[in-house]
């Protein structure tokens, strides 16, 4: 094991990527991860919505590497992702997804409202759109304290036709705040095509209709987004500013666990799938020397057994109190 | 004690507020330079600059968003909607987003924030900018609603309300904005909580609820009744959220008879949920059915009379608390 692996007890302390090894095992962390969760979701063992970020685990893990640990991370649903990527035990990400009381959120939340505020996640959040403005208030108040530290906020090309995508972007703009906005464009909002819900070819144009200064990563590509978003966030930190990037990946399963995904050919889902992120960065380490088949298994059996691990920790776990259920409507006494 | 407006009142609380917490700052629209749309405002960026009283594009979505994204950060932000009619444009940021925050992050993220501005019906603004907004947002759990009919309540409830650690509706009313009343000194902390009623009058025959708008014509119906033999309680409510229904028991149970009068609509309005409380917890000791006075179930036409014909008034109230008394 590479001595910056944590183990599945620091998990929670361990927050961003800090190595190339890492970059690879925190995406076969995440994939193995919404693999069990996917079983499980089949075997009716979690409820709700469970939307997989399968496929597009470089945007996540190469943008949260590239940030600080006191970075502000706010995302939209398909959230699984960003939270693993941030450090978030496997333990408690699934224990989300069993509404049990270990579970990042404590069982309320569910698989849309992941949050981890010891490891800088400000939630997943599922109305489209709707955390854009979130986004530029973490931004705002980094500017207000004059602290140096940004916000990455990650939505769905789906999300760049809202009013809020809009009003937050130009709010970013005006005002200056230290926000990389990322648009994970895997071309479909749901079952449409971004192309039938855009009016721009290139998505990068509603940045410019903002004077935003843009840039096109892709997104299967996890050293590309690391060290690309790297890039912006130190021209942010020197002077606050937005940013938006647009990550050009692709999401092997449906919308949701409900979506059989029709709209789209086999034959598109496997061309996609010849790029993907895991093999990508796994073929460049072996030709590079910097790990061996050996050592992938070694990471992947790993990976697999920290995803099973969850599960059985998942199902363990104690649900929520009924004598809670008033507990977390208000926050008590007033801070005065 | 000092006599001083209704505006004056919020911009003291805001005033005080902000050199209290360098963590509490204004935005809205028209708020900085334009000193306010209804001048609440007034001197308050010149006394604590850009930084900390901003104003923002015409984009209620979005800056009642930042607003609670820079309060998920630690700030404590006081949010002016020129009128709570635009507030629903910012819709989902206040009933998704503000309240349902802290249950969905199993209580890792409070939002403590204010959002304030004119609510209800003013004068002849037509149906768009007319809206009382109270039982919608009153429908969403996890947000405080005050409605101060007084300055002195407006002064006390809004600071309490930035104090909060939950989001708070403060709903003012432009209509109160120039009226005036007795209020402590600056020097002498003013803080009153939200929850808690006011009895304005008391009475033994007939219990009056009120709140914000509804408040000077229930005083001056209950005058009226007075003269006419008739002993009438009257309630403030002055906050919607919580509600203070050991004060409703206590007096409907005392005069067996009560009218609430209310400035929204009909419809689920908030003397619907008063009414089902009341008749609930007190069956048997009401001597009249429980009567409300709302709006009329229009749109808000523009026309003067067919305005006034909308509203509530001293004339309905009078006639509504004669029904309940059998006279």
């Amino acid at each position: 094991m590479p001595a910056t692996l944590p183990t599945e007890k620091d998990q929670l302390k361990a927050t961003r990527p800090v190595d190339e090894l890492d970059l690879l095992y925190r995406m076969l962390l995440i994939r193995r991860f919404e693999e069990r969760a996917s079983q499980a979701y089949q075997q009716q063992k979690i409820g709700g919505f469970c939307h997989l970020y399968i496929g597009q685990e470089a945007v996540a893990v190469g943008a949260v590497a590239a940030a600080r640990d006191d970075d502000y991370i706010i995302t939209a649903y398909r959230d699984h992702g960003h939270a693993i990527a941030r450090g978030t035990s496997l333990n408690a990400c699934m224990a989300e997804l069993y509404g049990k009381t270990t579970g990042c959120s404590r069982g309320l939340g569910g698989s849309m409202h992941y949050f981890d505020r010891a490891n800088h996640m400000y939630g997943g959040h599922a109305i489209v759109g709707g955390h854009l403005p979130l986004a530029t208030g973490l931004a705002f108040a980094s500017k207000y304290r004059g602290e140096d530290c940004c916000t990455l906020c990650f939505f769905g090309d789906g999300a760049i036709n809202q009013g809020a995508f809009h009003e937050a972007l130009n709010l970013a703009a005006l005002w200056k705040l230290p926000v990389v906005f990322v648009c994970e464009n895997n071309l479909f909002g749901m079952g449409t095509h971004v192309e039938r819900a855009a009016s721009v070819k290139e998505l990068t144009n509603r940045a410019k209709g903002y004077d935003m200064p843009s840039m096109i990563f892709n997104g299967m590509d996890v050293r590309q987004v690391q060290e690309g978003l790297r890039t912006v966030l130190d021209a942010i930190r020197r002077r606050p500013h937005p940013y938006f990037v647009e990550a050009r990946t692709y999401r092997y399963r449906g919308h949701s666990m409900s979506d059989p995904a029709t709209y789209r050919t086999k034959e598109e889902l496997e061309k996609n799938k010849e790029e993907d992120p895991i093999a990508r960065l796994k073929s460049e380490l072996l030709s590079e020397g910097k790990i061996d088949e050996a050592k992938f298994q070694e990471l992947d059996r790993e990976a697999k057994r920290l995803s099973t691990e969850a599960v059985r920790f998942a199902e363990e776990s104690p649900e929520p109190a009924l004598e809670s259920l008033h507990d977390n409507t208000f926050v008590s006494g007033a801070n005065s | 004690m000092r006599e001083i407006s209704y505006r004056q009142a919020l911009n003291e609380a805001m005033q005080e507020e902000m050199q209290r917490d360098p963590n509490v700052f204004l935005v809205g629209e028209e708020v900085a330079e334009y000193n306010g749309a209804y001048k609440v405002s007034q001197g308050l960026l010149e006394k604590f600059g850009p930084s900390r009283v901003l104003d923002t594009p015409i984009s209620e979505a979005g800056f009642a968003g930042l607003a609670i994204g820079a309060a998920m950060a630690g700030l404590r932000p006081i949010v002016e909607f020129m009128t709570f009619s635009f507030s629903l444009v910012a819709f989902d940021q206040v009933v998704n987003n503000a309240p349902n925050m802290l249950t969905m992050s199993g209580g890792q993220f409070h939002i403590p924030i204010v959002f304030r501005g004119p609510n209800g019906p003013a004068h002849q603004l037509g149906a768009t900018h007319s809206h009382a907004t109270e039982p919608l947002f009153a429908n969403a759990p996890g947000l405080k609603i005050a409605a101060p009919a007084t300055p002195r309540d407006a002064k006390g409830l809004l600071k309490t309300a930035i104090r909060d650690d939950n989001p708070v509706l403060v709903l003012e009313s432009e209509l109160l904005y120039n009226t005036s009343g007795m209020v402590e000194e600056p020097e002498s902390e003013l803080l009153i909580p939200l929850g808690k009623g006011e009895v304005k009058r008391s009475g033994t025959d007939l219990t009056l609820i009120c709140y914000a708008q509804t408040v000077h014509m229930a005083m001056s119906a209950a005058e009226y009744m007075a003269t006419q033999g008739i002993s009438v309680e009257v309630l403030d409510l002055r906050s919607i959220k919580p509600l203070d229904l050991d004060l409703i028991f206590r007096s409907v149970s005392r005069t067996h008879r009560c009218v609430i009068a209310e400035q929204d609509r009909p419809f689920c309005g908030i003397g619907a949920e008063i009414a089902y409380r009341i008749q609930k917890e007190l069956f048997d000791s009401l001597d009249a059915p429980v009567l409300r006075v709302a709006q009329e179930e229009v749109p808000m036409p523009y026309n003067e009379k067919l305005e006034s014909a909308v509203l509530p008034s001293e004339e309905k109230i009078l006639q509504a608390v004669t029904q309940a008394c059998y006279l």
